[in-house]
Formats: structure tokens, sequence, C-alpha cells
């Protein structure tokens, strides 16, 4: 017979305060709600404002939860879990969601679509991608999941409230509507996976899972075959998330169509969100996926394979891209590439933590560098769209030398030249699969950040080595959105120039 | 262990730095008359500190001075943490590359005072920051003892260099600069993999010990106890030797060479080379010829030759046979040129291809004279492209046709020049000789390579003439083709003046009295060369 718990039994079992990042941000959002109901016409102001006071409030949730706690513990009866994993990323996704905020202001009132319901929407969003970093158990995982897409897909088409017709509108609308469906369709993939694994194992928690998995592969049972389908399935539906090849295809036209703030944002949240989960199933839960003694776990084939995959196909089309916003697309999905080596390394028994570190390093300096890239991209596009093609930055070096500066400094990062973050996410993760004896899939790493460097390069020389014959667009880069330039490119210097800071902050990660 | 203490090295790999910092802060419209003052002090500074560096230098001892060591972050790498340290130091080697780093700076900074590249393309100000950071990347390729940091330094070398060919470059400068970015950075991300793959191996990226736990280096020439590296056991049944890298040694060590091929450039890799010297403007071309490719051949001798003695003597006849195909190929395709800048830098592939040569030589004479060529060449071709430089900024072309009779109005120019022209052939009492000499003569006396070797490098030493003649034939003797306009133009400039006079001084003195530079290299030198004797 259920007995409800008391008070006192409740609060200790569900250890709420541990939540309070995630759970702060959403009360916060909800009271935005009210406020931006109510402020009347300041709420302008007052809204975006108070969004970013939100951010601020779980992060400093965050540093009080996560600075003492060294070892790692469990929320809500074992559903969430707070570890030094968590903690770090959800500080990478608050300052992505800070940056996007600030580049968003100028963008919304340029294209006319300043709505409170926008900041709303940005906030709920990365409260899901801080649930995703926290969920241990596979319910969890779906549910945050769609907190952090649902928003997203809204959010994609979000340039079509103001039904004008334009061009600018329906692509909107086209990418919140292809996103939305591959997002659902993602979903029911990972649900389906979620099923098979829970038929395997009898449970969805993930600590639960890894040992019951262990003792399924160990008996040579014919659950093994359901685990292994559903962690194939489970791969599928988040691989939607994170952008990898095969299941890339929405990316160019939902980065292109949406919003340029939403497209920095989506590029960078989502990310996380979905490469958390992928870690937390694969490497915690799925470790003892071991088929043979002494290999690596059954996943870490399938995940170098499509590594490989992710790797060339996103560097060899984004050399085709004229559109800035589509090639920064397609380097996007060459970087979940990057971190997907990493997550292939993990699967080395002994190597899990040191890949675990790598794939944070490199989705820390990915977040400053792409943001940072999408900023600049931002200023010298045009309201109606134009102006983000590559021929229309030829120049900028002499018409704004700053701003030219920053986007060298994003492209040598996203290229990994040392003295920049970039390099030191691509050194961590290539280390981490030399370690782990992926030599070969370092090889392909290397070779195709070559290619990388080709049209990462080609921006480069059209801000520089060209001059301008054309006028440019004036300047629209206002106070707030130089500051998320600026903090960028601190970001992507300072981790960059001092190595230690980044490898001190993941130090204490373990989730295997 | 840290050896802590602030030393000269660092202060001398920082300088470069403090000067960036304060042209950063200068106003390029306000202040562009002194922006070139800044810079040239600054390096002129950098070099006092090096040759402080030389006085405090100890050449009885092949050990690394003036160590600092410091840890700079600990990568935990699986089960093991890994250390990366901020370790440099200078031994005889490194040591006369810093020399001569800081020496060819200040003459390139002076060679580009008054350009008329900066009333085509301005941008003084980014110029000057562009080469104070690459003398900072050049210095520290040379003197850093962590792979990690070394690695860091040499790719850093590419973002100065392909902006100072794309920007102030001549037309064709974007596509040499990508080409130039492109080919290195391409060659040079194989090392990173074999870095990592060393360092996981060896569980340090230090490459010596500097009294703490062994470097790499020693841990190779030292491994399991035994006495010598080759007195290590015998192959097993595996093709296991006992050596640190046993069976992968060859792919590491191609994985670095390539990396270094490239940046000599080795023959067939040297197709990137004229085209980046070509295009780069005066200053970017010397420092190009004279310190970017010694990166290379530094790289193979500290690199190659310590961590992977077998795959060393396994690969030595074929890439001393590169080598030679490059001094020969230099040669020829020099002859063939109308263009008096690709003239000069097919020039340079030659001349490597001696250093290629000496090095793969393993003895002692090789290896010095292959590094004191590294020296001589950068001084000489240097030299060479300075002249080019001199020569385009009055006449505004590279054709030789074009040229003609110079030495009649120029005189003393016409001089300067055939000391130059007469050095990089390689004529007994200048500096180029001493440097071939000692290459053929260890050739010669070399245990791994043929008679053949040295008999067709020699030819590589007439076809020198050859071409470096025809060259000062064209442009300076016959009749005048084309008079400026204005006379003033066939004065030299003072700056001009300046940055000869350090020249023709090093290209007497080393070639006088080598004894000098000889002795700076004996025992760093002979530590290498031990290894390959059996």
């Amino acid at each position: 017979m259920f007995e409800p718990p008391t008070i006192a039994e409740f609060l200790a079992q569900s250890n709420l305060v541990s939540t309070l990042p995630g759970t702060l941000l959403v009360a916060w959002t909800l009271l935005l709600v009210l406020v931006d109901l109510f402020a009347g016409d300041e709420r302008e102001h007052w809204t975006p404002l108070m969004a970013c006071l939100g951010l601020g409030l779980s992060f400093v949730a965050n540093l009080f939860v996560y600075a003492p706690a060294a070892e790692q513990q469990t929320a809500l009866y074992g559903m969430f879990i707070a570890d030094a994993f968590t903690g770090f990323l959800n500080i990478v996704i608050l300052v992505a969601t800070l940056l996007a905020l600030l580049m968003s202001w100028d963008y919304l009132k340029r294209a006319g679509i300043h709505r409170g319901e926008y900041y709303i929407l940005t906030l709920l969003s990365s409260a899901g991608a801080m649930f995703m970093v926290a969920a241990n158990d596979l319910i969890v995982v779906f549910v945050a999941l769609e907190l952090l897409s649902i928003p997203l897909y809204i959010l994609a088409a979000f340039r079509s409230i103001k039904n004008d017709g334009s061009e600018q509108a329906l692509k909107s609308e086209e990418s919140g509507m292809k996103y939305f469906i591959l997002g659902a369709f993602s979903s029911a993939f990972l649900v389906f996976g979620a099923a098979l694994v829970y038929g395997a194992t009898g449970t969805t928690n993930i600590p639960q899972i890894l040992e019951v998995a262990s003792a399924v592969v160990g008996a040579a049972s014919s659950a093994t075959f359901y685990l292994i389908v559903g962690a194939a399935l489970l791969i599928v539906g988040l691989g939607f998330k994170v952008a990898v090849v095969p299941f890339h295809m929405w990316t160019p036209d939902v980065y292109e169509g949406a919003p340029t703030p939403v497209t920095a944002l989506m590029s960078v949240t989502a990310k996380i969100g979905g490469f958390a989960a992928l870690l937390r199933v694969l490497v915690t839960a799925l470790s003892a996926l071991v088929l043979a003694d002494g290999e690596a776990a059954a996943w870490q084939t399938t995940i170098s394979i499509i590594a490989v995959l992710t790797l060339v196909l996103g560097n060899f089309v984004a050399i085709s891209q004229r559109n800035l916003k589509r090639m920064l697309a397609y380097s996007s999905i060459a970087h979940a590439g990057y971190i997907m080596v990493a997550l292939a390394a993990a699967g080395t028994a002994g190597s899990a933590d040191s890949a675990t570190q790598g794939a944070l390093v490199y989705i820390l300096a990915y977040m400053f560098t792409n943001l940072g890239a999408f900023a600049v991209v931002m200023t010298i596009e045009r309201v109606d769209g134009g102006g983000g093609n590559i021929d229309d930055i030829t120049g900028l070096a002499r018409s704004r030398p700053l701003l030219a500066m920053a986007m060298t400094i994003f492209m040598l990062s996203l290229t990994g030249i040392p003295l920049t973050a970039g390099f030191v996410g691509k050194f961590m993760v290539f280390a981490s699969a030399v370690q782990a004896g992926l030599v070969g899939l370092a090889v392909i790493g290397v070779l195709t950040s070559v290619v990388s460097a080709f049209y990462y390069m080609r921006v480069v020389v059209n801000m520089y080595l060209r001059d301008s014959s054309g006028e440019l667009a004036p300047a629209l880069e206002t106070v707030y959105v130089r500051w998320a330039i600026n903090i960028a490119l601190a970001g992507t210097l300072i981790f960059g120039i001092f190595y230690p800071l980044a490898s001190n902050l993941v130090s204490m990660v373990s989730i295997a | 262990m840290d050896v802590t203490g602030l030393s000269l090295t660092t202060i001398t790999l920082f300088l470069p730095m403090l000067g960036l910092a304060i042209l950063l802060f200068m106003n390029g419209e306000t202040q562009r008359e002194n922006l070139k003052w800044v810079a040239f002090a600054t390096s002129l500074v950098t070099f006092v500190a090096s040759v402080l560096m030389w006085i405090n230098f100890d050449p009885a001892t092949a050990d690394l001075q003036m160590v600092q060591r410091n840890t700079w972050a600990e990568v935990s790498l699986g089960d093991s943490v890994i250390n990366i340290s901020y370790f440099v130091g200078v031994d005889g080697i490194s040591m006369l590359l810093v020399l001569l780093t800081t020496f060819i700076m200040p003459i390139a900074i002076l060679g580009s005072f008054g350009s008329h590249i900066f009333e085509e393309r301005g941008r003084e100000k980014l110029y000057y920051i562009f080469l104070m950071l690459l003398e900072w990347a050049m210095i520290g390729v040379f003197v850093v003892h962590d792979l990690i940091i070394f690695y860091v330094f040499w790719e850093v070398t590419l973002v100065p260099m392909y902006f100072l060919i794309g920007i102030w470059g001549s037309e064709e400068r974007i596509y040499a600069a990508v080409k130039f970015f492109l080919y290195t950075m391409a060659g040079s991300i194989l090392m990173l993999i074999a870095i990592l793959y060393v360092g996981n191996t060896a569980s340090t990226f230090s490459t010596y010990s500097a009294g703490g736990d062994l470097g790499v280096i020693e841990m190779v020439q030292t491994y399991e106890g035994a006495g010598t590296y080759w007195d290590a056991a015998e192959p097993d049944a595996e093709g296991d030797n006992g050596f640190l890298f046993s069976s992968v040694e060859s792919f590491l060590f191609l994985g670095f060479l390539v990396a270094f091929a490239i940046k000599v450039p080795i023959f067939p890799f040297h197709s990137w080379l004229p085209d980046a010297h070509v295009q780069a403007p005066t200053a970017g071309s010397v420092i190009l010829a004279g310190v970017l490719l010694k990166m290379g051949t530094y790289g193979i001798v500290r690199f190659n030759l310590n961590l992977f003695p077998e795959a060393t003597v396994a690969w030595a006849p074929t890439i001393a046979f590169l080598g030679v195909v490059g001094i020969i190929y230099g040669a020829w395709v020099s002859y063939a040129q109308n263009n008096v800048k690709k003239l000069v830098a097919y020039s340079s592939v030659s001349h490597l291809g001696f250093v290629v040569l000496g090095i793969f030589a393993l003895n002692a004479q090789g290896l010095q004279g292959a590094t004191l060529q590294m020296v001589n060449h950068g001084i000489s071709t240097g030299g060479l492209f300075l002249i080019v430089g001199m020569l385009y900024e009055r006449w505004h072309t590279k054709e030789m046709a074009d040229y003609g009779g110079i030495w009649k109005v120029m005189p003393v120019f016409g001089g300067i020049s055939l000391v130059i022209s007469l050095s990089s052939m390689g004529l007994p009492g200048l500096n180029g000789f001493i440097g071939e000499f000692t290459i053929l003569l260890g050739s010669l006396g070399s245990d791994f390579l043929g008679f053949a070797f040295t008999l067709f490098g020699t030819l590589g030493v007439i076809l020198a003439a050859v071409y470096l003649l025809k060259m000062f034939q064209h442009v300076f003797m016959g009749e005048l083709k084309k008079p400026l306009k204005d006379e003033d133009g066939y004065k030299l400039r003072w700056n001009e003046i300046a940055a000869y006079i350090p020249i023709l001084v090093m290209i007497f003195w080393m070639g006088i009295q080598p004894i000098v530079f000889f002795n700076m290299l004996d025992i760093s030198v002979d530590r290498i060369a031990a290894l390959f004797v059996r």
C-alpha cells in the first residue's frame, strides 16, 4: 500500500536544493510572463533586463550548489543528478544564453518583432537544456529534451509573427516547421529507444541501467539484443538533436531561416543538451555494453563511423557555401563531429573520464567562438536578410577593423590554431582519442580541420586581403551586440592562452 | 622539477611581445612615423638580449642552459597525468638559431623603412605588429623543449606570415598566402597527432629533463637501462625491440618529418615556396628565407634524429637522396628563371638541400656543417632578397630582362651584391663555403650514405655559381636598360646601408673565423652524432 511521505521525508529525499539552478530559472521565467503582461509600455526594457537577471540568479545558484559539492548527489528520488559535469555545462548554457540575449535586443528591434515572449521562450529552452545535463533518468532526458526543443521550434519561426509576406518571414516559418517536424520525428526514436532499454533492463534510471546491463550482457541473455537496438535508437534520436551525419539534413535550412540570434542559441544549447544526454546514456549507462572481454563498448564503432561521416561531410560541404549562416551551419555539423570523436574515445575502458573532459572543453570553446561568429554575422546582415554572403564582408578590415579582427580570431579558433580556445578543445579531444587507441580517427579529425581551414580562411581573405568594391551596410551593432562580441572574444582568447584554466575547470568531471 | 627563476631565455623570448604591446596602444595614423622606430628598437633590444645570452653561454656543456621550467598545465589522460610545461633553454644549436633570428629581424625591419607597400596598402601598424608576433613565435620554436608548446609556437608562425604575404604582397598575393597557409598547416597538423602519441607513450611532453624526471629524448636514448640506444635488445618475434616507440617509430618519424619537410622545403614538397617568396613583401621574403625555413631543418635535427634514431637510420638514404635531388633540381630550375625573385627562391631549395644532406650524413661534421649552413643561408639569401627588394623599390619589376647595367649607376650597391652573391655560391673565404664544405666532408665520411651523394652534392656547388652569376650578369653588367627618371634613386638610402653592413660583417667573419661558431656547436652536435655511432 502506497504511503505518502511526510514533508520532511519528501524534502530530504527530493533534495530540491541541488536542482535550484534549473528550477529557479523556470520559476523566474513564469514570473517574467506576469511582468511582461503587466509592465505596460515599459515592458520592452523590463523584460530583457529581467531575463538577464534571471540568468544571473541561476548562475549564482549554480555556484552555490556546485562549488562546494565535489561529490555527486542526486535529487528528486534519483531522477536528477548534480555533479561537476552538470555544474560545468550549466555555466556554459547560461553564458551562451546571455550572449544570445545580448544579440537579440538589436535584432528584434531591427526586424520589428520585439516581443516579450521571445525572452520567455529563450529562458525556458535554456532551462530545458539545464535539466537535460542534469538528467539521471531516461524519462527526464525525454521531458527535458522537449522543454529544450519546443520553445526553439517557436523561436525558429519567430520572424513570421510579423506576417508581412517577406522572404524572411517565409523562410523563418519554414525553418520552424521543418525543425518541429524533424524534432518530433527524432523524439519518437528517442522514446522507442528508451522503451527498448527499459524492456531489457526493467528500469529507466541511468545508474541502475548500468548495473542491470552488466548482468544482462554478462549472462549473454537475449535481452542484450534489445539493449543494442535501444542504444542504436537512442543514438539516432539524440543524433538528430546534435545534428550529426546522417541525421543533419534539417540543419542548414533551419539555421539559415531562423532569426540569427536564435540560430546562434540553438547551435549551442541544443547541441549541449544532446551531447550531455548522449554522454550520460552511453558513457554512464551503456558502458556495460561490452560484448567481448577487453574490448571497447559496442557503440564505439558506430559513434566512430558517425564521427567520420560528420567530419568529412560537414567540412567538405561547408566549402561550397556562399551564405555565412549556411557556412556556419555546416561548420557546426563538423564541430559536432569533433565532439563525437571524444564520445567515441570514451568507449574505451579507462579513457571515459579524459574523453568526457575533452568533450566539455571542446563545447566550452565552441560556445564562445561560434556565438561570437554569429554575432559578427548578425551585425553585417541587413534587415531584409541580405548582406550575409561571403562577398558582403569584403574589405571589412578597412571599414570596421575591430569587427574584422574579432571575426578573424573566431575563424582561427574554429580552425583550431593555437592561442585560441578552439585549439585547446581540439587538443583535448585528439589527445583523448590517441590515448583511447583511436589514432585513425584522430588523423581523420586533423585532416578535416585542414579542409575547414580553407573555408574559414576564405572569410579572412575577404575581410583583409581584398578591397571592397561596393557599399557596405551601415554599422548596425549597438552596445549590446558589441558586448556579446567582446565577451565571446575574451572567452576565446583567455581559454586559448591560459590553457590550464579550461583543464582545471573540468578536472573534477567524472561520469563513468 | 621546476626551475622557476626568470631566465635570460624568457626575457629574450618575450621582448618582441613587449614591442607588440606598445605598438597596440599606439595610434596608427597620428603616430605613423614612430611605429617603425618602436619595432626597430624592439628588435634591436631583442638582439642585444640574445647577444647577452651568447656571452653567458658555456660551450663546454651539451646540457640546456639558461633554463626556465614551470609546470603549465596538467592533462589527465586515462590513468596518467601528463604535465605540459613552459620549458625554455638553449643548447648550441638553439643558441645559434636564436642569434640568427634576432639578427635577421632588425635587418628585415630596416629593409621595410619607407617602402612603397605602405603607400599602396597602408596599415603600417598592423604590419609591424605581425612582424613582432612572428619574431616571438620564431624564437619560441627554437627555445622551447616541451612538445605541445613547441607545436603552439610552430603553428602561430603561420598566422603573421599569412597576413604579411596576403596584405602587403604583390599581385598574386591571395593565392600565395592561402597556399602557404593550407600547405604548411596540412603538413604540421599530422605532427600534432604524432606529438600526442609520443606524449601519451612517454607520459611527458618535455623533451629534456633539466634536473627533473626524464624527458622523452633521454627516455629514448637510455631506454630499459641499457647503456646506449643501440645496446637495447634485439627485436623479438613480434618486432618489439624494447625501444620506446618500437613498431610505430617509422610512422611517428614520418609524422614529424612531413611537417618539417614542407617547411624546409625538401623536394618534392617545395611548390609553395616560390609562390610565397615571389609574392611576399621584402621583409617577408627575408624572414621566410632567413629564419622560417630553418625551423624545418631545426625540427629535423632536434626531434626526428633525437626521438627516432632507428627510423632515422632507416630513412636516412631516402631523405638524403631527396636532399640531393633538391640541390640539383633547385639549381636547375633556378637557372631557368627570368624572374629575379623566383631565381633566388629556387636557390633556397637548392641550398636547403645541402642542409638536409648534411643532417642525414648523421655524423658530427655533417650536422655541424648543416647547422652552420642554416645560418649562412639565412644571412646570404636574406641579403639576396634585400637586394631584389631594393631593385623592385626603384624599378618596379622583377623581370631580369628589364635590368642591366646597374653597376654603372650604383657601384657601391653592385659591390655589395657581388659579395653577397659570391657568399651564396660558396666562395672560399666567405661564409657559404664553410658550411657547404663541411657538409660535403660529412657526407663523404658518412656511414649511411654512399659516395654518389657527395658527388652530386658537389655538382650543386658548381650549378650555384652558374645561376647566381647569370643573375649577376643580367642585372648588374652590360648597358643600363632603364634609367630612372629621378637620379636620386641611384643613391643608397641610409637604412639600406645600415641593413647591409651587418650582413657583410657576418659574411666575412663567418668565412674567416668559423671556429667561433663551430665551438658553440661542437658539444651539442657531438651528442646527437654519438647516437649514430654503433
